[in-house]
């Protein structure tokens, strides 16, 4: 990779040809999407100042808050007439952002800290992205009072539609095996997850 | 069928079936999935099978940029490796963010076979396990879809409400990453999405066509995940339900299992902070998924199939179509002993 070059790294990524192919800076894409109707946020700003940016506006960009509003619904997709997905286009972004330290200087972007000790932890700790034991009614009040009987009585809950809940073998929320979980540990080390966390973290550290 | 409508089909095995569960199905609709096993296998006589190996496919951490593409690729391959080792070529999958994501996937090994290579290579270097890719892949509600006539000719139910004899009043809401991303994946395409609307009609009951009825419900992924950005989520469903709201709905269905949360918890929310409520008679929607559209209309016990776990309640909807509950059961155990019941859970009575 080249650090530093951070145009380079945005065409580099297997993506960005499906992103991006020739945007006309119509708007569609903004006018579709949810994003932009509740933040002061602008797909096709976006796709406009990749097109023609020099190292500092990127370096600008990739700091700042507009790159984190986007919820990843993929509308913008279907609709752009020119087939660019500005959906794609920020996960791109938010990449380059991470590898090269940039999202830490956002308030949004440093949210990838508790996604990833969240979220991250889960996946490798349990097999799942979430989890009944993981999802407390307290930190979520608006999942409101049956949840919060879910949670607290998953044992009995979750046993009632499968009694294999939290065993091993298939079925309703089994236990993940621990062959399986380091298969998924080698998978995150091999293919350079690890090294990112570590990325996430480091630049939490240095703030 | 004309020619240009062939462009909205796709191709859905007919049987022999390698099931994948969602984490969010498991977790929020916790009798959804094995409803659906139950159907396939004893209703249409199918062949389903269910790895107790396969895990998340990391699509909630992909989407919330922590997990790497060529990460999450790895571990969908794996998946794929699972079922081919069993002798399967035919994928059902049940979460919509997950069917989102393997179709891209597939979608970019297609024009990127270097990467294709790369991909196989992390897998043999993390598993020992061979890259190999499915020969069909479908979502688990297009099979319902494949199935509906066959699924009404055997329904107990329909879907009227037996009051008064009118089709019941239904809002099909899509996952966005069903048929935005590669609408020719999805039953319909993006543009005209037949999954859910072919069950609703086929089961008797008429959907409902509303200005906001594409718009999406809301996830947004790290925008529900972090606390402070909530309001980005209950806002986008907001938009929904107050557009759907003049047309008084008797239910709405959803094939993604996040959706189909968020528009049963929103609407406890809007209600509980704002006094808002969508539905008619002052009375909030109830919001099922496609099994359990399935179930409902074919006979099983509203509590066996987990109607009980969704909060906004259900059996108003119940009374309408007809289907018979036992009250005492709702919140009992494998055995009928009382769990103990939700806190203030609001009976509106008008
Ligand atoms: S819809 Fe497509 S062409 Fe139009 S501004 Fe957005 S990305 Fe560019
Ligand atoms: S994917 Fe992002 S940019 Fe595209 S419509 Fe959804 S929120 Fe907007
Ligand atoms: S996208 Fe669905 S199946 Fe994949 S990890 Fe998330 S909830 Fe689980």
């Amino acid at each position: 990779m080249n650090k530093g070059n951070l145009a380079g790294q945005i065409f580099e990524d297997p993506r960005y040809h499906e992103a991006c192919r020739s945007c006309m800076n119509c708007g569609v894409c903004t006018a579709i999407c949810p994003a932009a109707g509740y933040y002061d946020y602008d797909p096709r700003v976006i796709m406009n100042l990749i097109r023609d940016s020099d190292e500092e506006t990127l370096t600008a960009l990739l700091q700042s808050d507009l790159i984190w509003y986007c919820g990843q619904c993929m509308s913008c997709k279907p609709r752009c007439p020119r087939s660019n997905v500005p959906g794609a286009m920020i996960q791109i972004l938010r990449s380059v952002s991470i590898k090269n330290g940039l999202f830490s200087k956002s308030s949004l972007g440093r949210q990838q800290l508790a996604i990833k000790r969240a979220i991250g932890h889960n996946i490798l700790e349990t097999g799942y992205c979430i989890h009944p034991t993981r999802v407390d009614p307290e930190m979520h009040p608006e999942q409101g009072p049956v949840w919060a009987w879910m949670s607290n009585n998953s044992d009995q809950v979750y046993g009632r539609f499968d009694a294999g809940y939290d065993q091993a073998g298939p079925g309703l929320l089994r236990k993940i095996s621990k062959n399986s979980l380091d298969e998924l540990d080698r998978i995150f080390e091999v293919t350079g997850c690890k090294e990112l966390w570590d990325q996430i973290e480091n630049s939490h550290l240095s703030l | 069928m004309s020619k240009y409508w062939k462009e909205y089909q796709k191709e859905i095995a007919d049987d022999n079936y390698f099931y994948v569960r969602s984490c969010i199905r498991q977790n929020f609709f916790p009798g959804a999935e094995n409803l659906f096993i139950d159907i396939l296998r004893n209703k249409l006589g199918k062949t389903v099978f269910e790895d107790a190996d396969h895990t998340t496919c990391t699509g909630i951490g992909y989407h919330t940029d922590i997990v790497p593409l060529e990460t999450t690729m790895t571990v969908v391959s794996r998946q794929f490796a699972l079922m081919m080792e069993k002798g399967y070529e035919n994928l059902v999958v049940s979460c919509v963010t997950s069917f989102g994501l393997y179709s891209e996937i597939l979608d970019m090994w297609k024009h990127n076979p270097e990467l294709k290579k790369k991909i196989a290579g992390y897998l043999a270097e993390a598993t020992g396990r061979k890259f190999m890719e499915p020969k069909n892949m479908v979502h688990a509600s297009d099979i319902l879809y494949k199935y509906r006539n066959d699924i009404a000719a055997i329904a107990k139910h329909k879907l009227v409400n037996r009051h008064t004899g009118e089709p019941l009043k239904i809002v099909d809401h899509i996952g966005c990453h069903y048929a935005k991303t590669f609408p020719e994946r999805g039953v319909g395409g993006a543009e005209f999405p037949q999954v859910l609307t072919g069950l609703i009609t086929a089961w008797g009951g008429q959907t409902v066509d509303y200005p906001e009825r594409r718009h999406c419900c809301g996830f947004g992924f790290r925008n529900y995940l972090v606390q402070e950005n909530r309001g980005y989520s209950i806002a986008q469903s907001k938009i929904k339900l107050e557009s759907m709201k003049p047309y008084e709905p008797d239910l709405m269905v959803a094939n993604c299992p996040g959706c189909a949360m968020f528009l049963d918890r929103w609407q406890y929310t809007l209600e509980e902070t704002e006094g808002s409520i969508y539905g008619a008679r002052g009375r909030k929607i109830p919001v099922v998924t496609h099994e359990e559209l399935a179930g409902m209309v074919l006979g099983y016990d509203p509590w066996e199939i987990g109607l009980q776990t969704h909060q906004v309640e259900v059996e108003d909807l119940l009374d309408k179509i007809g289907i018979d509950y036992n009250p005492e059961l709702k919140y009992a155990d494998r055995k009928g002993n009382l769990i103990g019941e939700p806190e203030m859970i609001q009976h509106h009575l008008c």
